[in-house]
């Protein structure tokens, strides 16, 4: 079941797109330290843990790495597989593991809205986010923006 | 010209160029660096110092890149984000501008797993993709990554690796492509053993338009005995070996590891969009300057600095 969904990512794209506009209305409640953001912190520990594995890094770019999380490549890599990926398709650093980039690229080809994602280059990480929900931040991009130097 | 470095000078004034890696000695010895620098230094263009790879530490690449600017060699510092943060890395690569570093090629890094001490805590707090646009960053804008105005900007000639022998295949001449948009002027391949499937990325490349944006130099290196190029395969991360070319090296004898190795860079030089190769001799420096002789590539215009 859970391996079905992860091979989804059209299904998956779908639902994140439409809770994200779901979410819209909600933004004044959904602050950060607010309640609000200590049950969606619980949720999405359970369901994107649940789903993807995810480390809570607080700035989801699921819908940009093929609905596949990022954060679970041993490098924490978010722009490409490193070039130690094993002929077998799997990590260079847990070889009992397929390359986290190996199933992005697969699945990114199946996205219809977000599959051409996986072309741009991300910001680097905001290591305060950690443990923080994403949802939340993603309905404040002030929370998100990179640093003043970083151009895109 | 970003930087005026020599390799940079080589390649947009259009010729064939060739880099070799230095390995860092195991030394606090300056002689052992340049020991090493003047056995491949006079058939190449730029000297690559490589920084800590596969996790193992030598003398750091900052360290061997100042000891080759003050000698007249044009070094390229390999800078891994497997060590240090962003705040370490920026401070680095200001320090190694001043100190006459021109070429700089921008990692992700081995894991720790790679090397002899993994206990050490591996931090990737940027990737390759991130460093190299920082660089551009310091470079172009004349800031650091929080926005904040440098005195004066370092030139820099920004380097990127590219594997296109590990999967996902398909991917890697988009991520190629992400590399140059993220600030690289050159690149630097890992071992080539492959040819076809090297002929087969580059068509891609040329597809996407991004060999007229970004110089491609192709690694290659001479294999020491078919039982060492097994154990590379099995145990070097991402570097891939036919099992026909193994084949070759049980059959051959004494010397059949250099002699593939020009053939390849024969083929390699036929190929549309490669712009040099990198020659990575790992313990083998002193088979450098043969290889690129038999090669045909030797290099008339010697390596200088640009203070």
């Amino acid at each position: 079941m859970l391996r079905f969904l992860q091979n989804s990512p059209h299904a998956l794209e779908l639902v994140y797109a439409g809770t994200s506009k779901m979410l819209v209305p909600f933004r004044r409640v959904m602050k950060r330290g607010s309640r609000m953001e200590r049950l969606f912190i619980h949720l999405e520990k359970w369901t994107k843990g649940a789903t993807f594995d995810c480390r809570m890094c607080g700035q989801c770019v699921l819908h940009s790495t093929g609905m596949t999380c990022p954060m679970t490549c041993p490098k924490e890599l978010r722009n490409g597989p490193c070039g130690g990926v094993r002929a077998n398709g799997y990590c260079e650093v847990l070889p009992d593991r397929p390359c986290v980039w190996s199933q992005a690229w697969e699945r990114s080809r199946k996205m219809p809205l977000y599959g051409q994602e996986i072309l741009h280059v991300l910001a680097p990480v905001d290591r305060r986010l950690k443990d923080t929900s994403a949802w939340v931040n993603h309905l404040h991009p002030e929370l998100l923006k990179p640093p003043a130097g970083w151009e895109s | 010209m970003r930087s005026g470095s020599h390799l940079e000078e080589v390649l947009r004034g259009g010729r064939f160029a060739v880099t070799a890696e230095l390995n860092p000695p195991d030394s606090a010895d300056p002689e052992s660096v340049y020991e090493r620098a003047r056995m491949i230094a006079p058939v190449c263009d730029a000297i690559n110092a490589t920084d800590a790879s596969g996790a193992h530490v030598h003398m750091s690449s900052v360290g061997v890149c100042a000891l080759l600017t003050r000698a007249g060699f044009d070094p390229v510092m390999q800078v891994s984000c497997r060590d240090r943060n962003r705040i370490a890395i920026q401070g680095d690569l200001l320090g190694a501008a001043a100190m006459g570093v021109r070429n700089v090629l921008c990692l992700t890094g081995d894991g720790v797993q790679a090397g002899d001490q993994p206990q050490a805590k591996p931090v990737f707090d940027l990737d390759s993709m991130t460093l190299l646009r920082t660089a551009s960053i310091l470079r172009d804008k004349g800031e650091f990554l929080s926005g904040r105005k440098l005195e004066v900007p370092p030139r820099l000639f920004l380097g990127a690796a590219e594997n296109p022998f590990a999967p996902p295949y398909d991917f890697r001449p988009h991520r190629l492509k992400k590399k140059v948009d993220a600030g690289a002027d050159f690149i630097q391949t890992q071992y080539c053993y492959d040819v076809a499937r090297l002929r087969e990325f580059m068509a891609k490349v040329r597809e996407l338009g991004v060999d007229q944006k970004v110089f491609i130099l192709v690694g290659v290196g001479p294999l020491r005995t078919a039982k060492a190029a097994e154990w590379m395969r099995a145990n070097v991360p991402g570097v891939s070996i036919p099992d026909e070319i193994i084949d070759r090296m049980k059959r051959g004898g004494k010397g059949e590891g250099k002699r593939l190795c020009v053939e390849i860079i024969q083929q390699i030089r036929e190929i549309q969009g490669v712009a040099g190769v990198h020659i990575m001799a790992y313990r083998q420096e002193e088979l450098v300057p043969e290889i690129v002789e038999e090669a045909g590539l030797l290099v008339r215009d010697a390596m200088k600095v640009h203070p």
